[in-house]
């Protein structure tokens, strides 16, 4: 028997601890002496208020899905991947060259091919630290770490060495074509005569990451790869029974999740700055630890909680906009989110359980 | 929720202080945060000093990713405020799209000099030229000839600096050896303090005695092992001569805060469609002199410098740009 | 309403006269429920002091709640605990120890790499300093080794100890600690004959000495042995407490089920026909360098069940491990004629099941199935490759659910619901779920292990018949069990193994338990040839 209904473990749980979440940073709030019902009411606004602060959302929200969405897909191998930052850079790389390379007809030609090359990108990061982990037993949480500070050097290197525009004081590559511009929402719309989202920097890349998330539930739930990945995250003896290669899914699971984190560039290299920058990625990768963790590895879940975490930067930084409260506060108020919705989960849970248990014990009763 | 709104209303006198706050000016800070130590915080002193004094306020904002760059410039210039300055090359892309959108309202921009717009003043620094002087300040201070560099992030703008500081060191002592070090190619080099203190003793054991460091916070650890080694540092950006008295042998100035202070003071005056080029002729750059460091700089040592600093205005030395293509004749 | 049952219950169990002095243990209408489920139900039992009192039920029934909630694991919902004639509140382990409750669990919870001396006193040290400590307690044990012929090495490493030795360091950490009662749970399930009769002898000499000892057991005949009363439960209710002289094994197996059961398995004699398994000089090295298997010789022939005894850890699982294809292994296994491979991509679970192996993991939750996926997923668990699960790229959920229920029909499932969890079946369910998928795709060798561990009575029987319904098919089998009665009633020939070896082959009808045991023990008894 489930100790609880599945709404309540899925939507329940998850939403208590929000809401503790925004009650602490509430009392962080009102300890600096800023009024937190004008901030929450601030960041709401900003995030959904008006159609060019749920572009943005959106936009952030793109990226967590597609780092989510990779977290996730290692999971459900039980392989930690704290390496989403760093393939997510890589991803980055793959995707500028791709648009650099020639120059593009039309968007339509230009998306898959950069798609393709961040994914590339993205999962040839993760096979070595995989391989690693599968063939000589290097701790793979440890080795994808030490590999996000290597694809940041050698991003750095590339972008002050190599990419730069020259004469540019910028580390960054030059421009990408015109051909290679994903239309944004604003200009998705102004197809029907809307002028919404205006500025906002969502573009097409959220649709893809929503297929993404679809191709993941296929996967995961419909396929023997699926089947076979979620049978060896429950053990490796079982899997070894089962005959399924621990060391071929450790290495296919980590290049689905660097695939998936390398696609996120193209929501935010190709999309947003169209050229590769430095910090392109700005800690998504990690961010995509706790949108897994928070969807509860399931892509449902990964969306909403990338669309919460999208939320959270939109609207903190109206916070820093427009309330002064310093962004090294809205940072709290993302840690305290993290926090009560991944760490603490157990907290909430065990009470809710046992109240649960209270309110089904007459109904049980009555049955027998 | 109109009804929480009309349940606010008091409490939100804040949220219409800030709203009511058109004209003013506003400041938005890099990624580094306006407690860099380093140039954001400079940008930050400029205009707090610009509000000391006139009593005015100003909006500020410290982003915290890319994708906010063009976001918060446009949100100030939607509101009215009137001049805004940005701090950082990072934000050249942005204010190119943006400034084009508000004809109306001026802009300044930090370190940049390539973008074109009539309502943008760019502000550039020759920061070769304030490290000449520190570069030849330190070979000349030298007792064994050999002198550091501590970079922070591994960028041009970096060894601009570098440059002008090895130009600077083997004009004053032309046997001199320069040694140089990056701490690191993530932003995360502009705030290493244990790594500038570790890179630092490396360069003491290779000889070296005076120890220029252009590194953003990581330089405080620069500046502290220097004085636990008990060799001379340089301090970089604004006056860190104070941070270990007698040890600091100078700090190479970059005056962002004069230049926020000059845009504020302006105010919808500014003068803009003008690339500024901060150095040693306009006091944008230079080095410091203060009590802390009086008895480390001789009387010949000044001279030697000052002398130098002339010869750099009038022309007569060129010290080269690492910009202008990307390499450098000395190392 | 509670109390007067209670009284009433009591005054059946245990008519206390007051010459006698209170008994060691009374619980008192325990009642605990985990959600929907009673795992005790008004549970009321009193223990004598100085007695040996058995509690037996089937899996599920309630007896590892029950000791769990008087060794202060759980809180009782309802119910008071009374030691000594004294009403005594166990809010955790700790309070149980006071009160003189010491427990040797199951699975043994000893540092492997302390000594016998660290372990003991490890968490009743005297104070921060350990050398005081360690020679109080080493005094002491060769006192307790004196007294209760629990001689074991205090300075031997835990690691390097017998398993037997291992239950005898945790009866003397319990003793260290002053303990009157000890409960025993499963206490022999991983010993050899010998060393369970050890283990008795030294119950008797605990009970001499005025210790009250409690068994949690399913063997039955253990029951038998050692207790002075027993007491049955079922499906969470205590189904009364008797003197062990007036019961029969049979008799507690049909208190404990409900029913009549069958103990003795009810089989024609085998018809055997041609070698189906060949297994020559087979030899496995660990990956830490040791050696497992020590070249085994042996073969199955159709329509047979060889049956492995051993006590655990003497080469059986490696076996299973390289028949089932997640070990490698050198020397020669042919199926049907033909060799397997033993090392290499074409040595996997995969290869083996398409070369007709069949295999019933001895470890169910960690091998034979996924606990958190569903039943029916479970049903595809190591075939979810095959076709006919298969479309061009997705898997055809509905054909495995659909073949999920066929297999719950036919093997009796309940409930039978292929949507749920593989965790929330009972231990004989997910036995027939592991059972019918091997089963059922028709294998020429079926390695089944352990296929009875932690499975209820009733289901036990369903499950050697099937078992013997396999055989009569002219399949060949191979059965590895710990248990010598499961090994005696179903093997057509018994091979015992012992450190890798195979000591010797028996069969059932012309052997018996003494013999077998010594050979588990590694003494030969045939006196040519094969001893170590």
């Amino acid at each position: 028997m489930e100790k609880l209904p599945k709404w309540a473990d899925v939507i329940l749980i998850p939403l208590i601890n929000l809401v503790l979440a925004f009650l602490v940073s509430g009392l962080v709030i009102l300890a600096i002496g800023k009024d937190p019902i004008v901030a929450i009411t601030t960041m709401f606004d900003g995030a959904f208020g008006s159609t060019t602060g749920l572009g943005y959302t959106l936009y952030y929200a793109t990226n967590f899905m597609f780092t989510g969405l990779a977290v996730a897909v290692a999971f459900h191998a039980r392989i930690f991947n704290i390496g989403g930052e760093g393939q997510a850079l890589l991803g980055g790389l793959g995707v500028a060259l791709v648009c650099l390379a020639i120059d593009w007809p039309h968007w339509l030609v230009a998306l898959p091919a950069a798609a393709i090359g961040g994914a590339v990108f993205g999962a040839a990061w993760a096979f070595i630290p995989a391989y690693l982990q599968a063939k000589r037993g290097s701790h793979i949480v440890i080795t994808t770490i030490m590999f996000n500070f290597i694809a940041a050097a050698l991003i750095g290197y590339l972008l002050v060495e190599v990419l730069k525009v020259p004469g540019s004081m910028d580390p960054a590559s030059s421009n990408f074509p015109a051909g290679a511009h994903l239309p944004t929402f604003n200009e998705i719309f102004a197809v029907f005569g809307l002028n919404i989202f205006k500025h906002a920097p969502a573009n097409v890349s959220f649709f893809v990451a929503l297929i993404c998330a679809f191709l993941f539930w296929v996967l995961m739930w419909h396929t023997r790869l699926g089947f076979a990945m979620r049978a060896f995250g429950q053990g490796e003896r079982g899997a070894e029974y089962a005959g399924i290669s621990p060391l071929k899914i450790t290495v296919i699971a980590m290049m689905i999740s660097g695939g998936l984190a390398g696609m996120m560039a193209i929501n935010n290299v190709m999309g947003e700055s169209e050229r590769l920058i430095l910090n392109a990625t700005e800690g998504a990768g990690f961010i995509g630890i706790a949108v897994a963790l928070m969807g509860r590895s399931h892509p449902v879940g990964v969306i909403l909680a990338s669309i919460l975490f999208g939320f959270l930067y939109q609207g903190g930084g109206e916070l820093s906009l427009w309330e002064g409260i310093p962004r090294d506060l809205v940072i709290v108020i993302q840690g305290l989110v993290i926090l009560f919705t991944g760490a603490l989960d157990g907290m909430i849970r065990r009470p809710l359980e046992n109240l649960f248990l209270v309110l089904r014990k007459p109904t049980q009763n009555g049955a027998v | 929720m109109t009804l929480m709104r009309t349940f606010l209303g008091a409490a939100a006198t804040l949220a219409i202080s800030t709203a009511a706050a058109l004209a003013d000016p506003a400041v938005i800070f890099d990624l580094g945060g306006k407690f860099d130590k380093s140039f954001n915080e400079a940008a930050f002193n400029g205009a707090t000093r610009w509000a000391e004094e006139t009593g005015g306020s100003f909006l500020e904002v410290e982003i915290q990713s890319e994708a906010q760059r063009e976001q918060a410039l446009r949100r100030f210039a939607e509101r009215g405020a009137n001049p805004i300055v940005v701090t950082g090359f990072g934000y050249a892309a942005a204010l190119d799209t943006v400034s084009k959108e508000f004809p109306d309202t001026k802009f300044a921009i930090i370190d940049v000099n390539w973008l074109e717009g009539e309502n943008i003043r760019q502000i550039a620094f020759a920061e070769h030229e304030g490290s000449y002087l520190v570069g030849m300040l330190a070979a000349m201070a030298s007792k064994s000839g050999t002198v550091g560099f501590i970079g922070g992030m591994d960028i041009p703008l970096i060894s601009k600096f570098a440059c002008g500081y090895a130009q600077g060191a083997k004009a004053a002592n032309p046997d001199a050896t320069v040694i140089q070090n990056m701490t690191g190619t993530t932003p995360a080099a502009w705030n290493d303090p244990v790594k500038g203190g570790e890179l630092t003793r490396a360069q003491i054991s290779q000889g070296a005695d005076v120890i220029f460091a252009a590194a953003g916070g990581t330089g405080l650890g620069v500046l502290q092992t220097a004085a636990d080694e008990g060799v001379l540092s340089i301090g970089v950006d604004s006056n860190q001569n104070h941070l270990h008295s007698g040890s600091v042998l100078t700090s190479m100035l970059k005056r962002v805060d004069n230049a926020v202070y000059d845009v504020f003071s302006a105010a919808e005056e500014l003068e803009t469609g003008v690339t500024l080029s901060m150095g040693l002729s306009n006091a944008g750059v230079g080095f410091s002199l203060d009590e802390h460091n009086d008895a480390l700089i001789t009387a010949e040592m000044r001279t030697a410098v000052e002398a130098a600093s002339a010869k750099i205005i009038a022309g007569e030395i060129t010290v080269h740009d690492y910009m202008s293509d990307e390499s450098c004749p000395v190392n | 309403m509670q109390s007067s049952v209670n009284k009433e219950r009591q005054a059946t169990a245990a008519p206390a006269s007051p010459a006698t002095p209170p008994p060691a243990i009374e619980l008192k209408g325990i009642s605990k429920a985990f959600g929907p489920v009673q795992a005790n139900k008004d549970i009321t039992i009193s223990v004598a002091k100085g007695a040996i009192h058995g509690i037996v039920g089937e899996n599920g029934a309630g007896k590892s709640t029950l000791m769990s909630i008087l060794y202060g694991f759980y809180k009782a919902d309802t119910g008071e605990v009374w030691i000594d004639g004294k009403l005594t509140a166990i809010p955790d382990s700790q309070a149980a120890i006071r009160a003189g409750i010491g427990m040797v669990h199951q699975h043994f919870k000893l540092v492997e790499n302390f000594t016998v001396l660290e372990n003991v006193v490890l968490g009743a040290e005297d104070g921060p300093r350990l050398t005081p400590s360690l020679s109080k307690a080493r005094k002491s044990l060769t006192q307790l080794a004196k007294e209760y012929e629990l001689d074991v090495d205090p300075d031997a490493l835990i690691q390097d100890l017998s398993v037997g030795h291992q239950q005898r360091v945790e009866i003397l950490k319990a003793l260290y600690r002053k303990a009157e009662i000890l409960i025993l749970d499963e206490p022999t399930g991983v010993l050899t004959p010998a060393e369970a009769d050890h283990l008795f002898r030294i119950l008797r000499n605990l009970k001499n000495e005025g210790k009250t000892i409690l068994v949690i057991t399913h063997k039955l005949r253990e029951i038998m042995d050692v207790t002075d009363s027993v007491s049955v439960m079922r499906r969470g209710e205590m189904k009364g407490t008797i003197p062990t002289s007036t019961t029969s094994p049979e008799d507690l197996a049909e208190r404990m089920v409900g029913r009549k059961v069958l103990l003795k398995v009810d089989k024609t004699p085998a018809n055997p026909a041609d070698n189906v398994l060949e297994i020559q000089n087979l030899e496995v090295i660990d990956s830490a360098g040791v050696r497992r298997l020590k070249g085994i010789d042996l073969n199955i022939r159709a329509g047979e069940i060889l049956g492995i005894a051993g006590v655990s850890g003497n080469g059986q699982s490696e076996l299973m491990e390289v028949l089932g294809g997640y070990s490698n292994a050198t020397g020669s296994v042919k199926l049907n004629g033909q060799e397997l491979d033993l090392t290499g991509k074409h040595s996997d679970g995969q290869s083996r099941r398409h070369r007709g192996i069949a295999h019933v993991p001895e470890d169910r939750h960690r091998e034979g199935l996924i606990l958190e996926f569903s039943a029916w997923e479970n049903t595809a668990f190591g075939y979810h490759n095959e076709p006919e699960y298969n479309g061009k790229i997705l898997m055809d959920n509905a054909a495995i659910h659909q073949t999920c229920a066929e297999h719950m029909e036919q093997f009796d499932v309940r409930p039978p619901n292929p949507s749920l969890h593989a965790r929330n079946f009972s231990g004989g369910n997910q036995q027939k779920i592991v059972l019918a998928r091997e089963i059922s795709r028709n294998p020429d060798l079926l390695l089944i292990g352990q296929p009875t561990r932690g499975v209820d009575v009733g289901a036990i029987e369903f499950i050697h018949q099937q078992i013997i319904a396999l055989r009569d098919q002219g399949k060949a089998i191979l059965l590895v069990s710990v248990e010598l009665e499961e090994i005696l009633s179903l093997s057509d020939r018994i091979a015992v193994m012992f450190d890798g070896q195979v000591m010797g082959e028996r069969l059932p009808e012309s052997t018996n338990e003494k013999e077998l045991g010594l050979l588990m023990a590694g003494m030969d008894t045939s006196g040519n040839g094969g001893a170590i």
